[in-house]
């Protein structure tokens, strides 16, 4: 069962430098929510930047990962 | 019905209406906290919409994502393109870009969701377009 810990590791590994808050909404290691800030995301619509952060995980998505909340802003502010 | 099937009724599908829901359940019966939001969104604006359930087979999600490239549900498109799920398209509602997207004012009050009804979700496709 994946832990919050290990998501924020997994996203800034994939996304050095960015600032990675995740929470574990039910305590139950299925329903998360990230708010993650990075200039990766600079000039990316919003659906880029989230397909970014779930690409993470692939297809662990909907499958143990039951939910993922997504929240991206850039260090300038939210886009 | 072949995944091909599938996946031809739901590209007709998004092509076909201007503002197009995928989510877990109805909008009056949604099945899980994250559709009942993003419907509820739609709901406030007063915008028509069609609606799939995607809980009857599981090869509709398969085919979705497939097509999308989004893995979860729900999932809004407008025109033919992918708007988002239910993060985007609550910070798309409370910040007016929804209402600028659809063509409508922005209303004062609050969403409300209906109520998450856990419920064996019926067979076939054709349940709930508009």
């Amino acid at each position: 069962m994946p832990s919050a810990e290990e998501l924020k590791e997994r996203i800034q590994a994939a996304l050095p430098g960015a600032d990675v808050a995740v929470e574990d909404l039910t305590g139950g290691g299925d329903h998360f929510r990230a708010e993650v800030v990075s200039d990766r995301f600079d000039g990316l619509s919003r659906i880029e930047q989230h397909k970014l952060v779930y690409d993470v995980f692939g297809a662990e998505v909907g499958g143990p990962i039951h939910a993922l909340s997504i929240k991206t802003s850039t260090p300038e502010g939210t886009t | 019905m072949t995944n091909t099937d599938i996946r031809d009724f739901i590209q007709n599908a998004i092509g076909e209406n201007h503002v197009m829901l995928f989510m877990k359940g109805t909008p009056h019966a949604p099945a899980c906290g994250f559709s009942a939001r993003t419907s509820a969104c739609l709901n406030a604006l007063g915008v028509q919409y069609a609606a799939l359930d995607i809980l009857p087979d599981p090869r509709i999600r398969e085919e979705l994502s497939g097509i999308s490239g989004w893995p979860t549900i729900p999932q809004l498109f407008v025109d033919g393109e992918l708007v988002g799920g239910c993060d985007i398209v609550t910070e798309m509602y409370e910040s007016g870009e929804l209402a600028d997207k659809l063509g409508v004012d922005q209303p004062e009050e609050e969403p409300e969701p209906a109520p998450v009804q856990r419920q064996q979700a019926p067979i076939g496709l054709d349940n709930n377009l508009d």
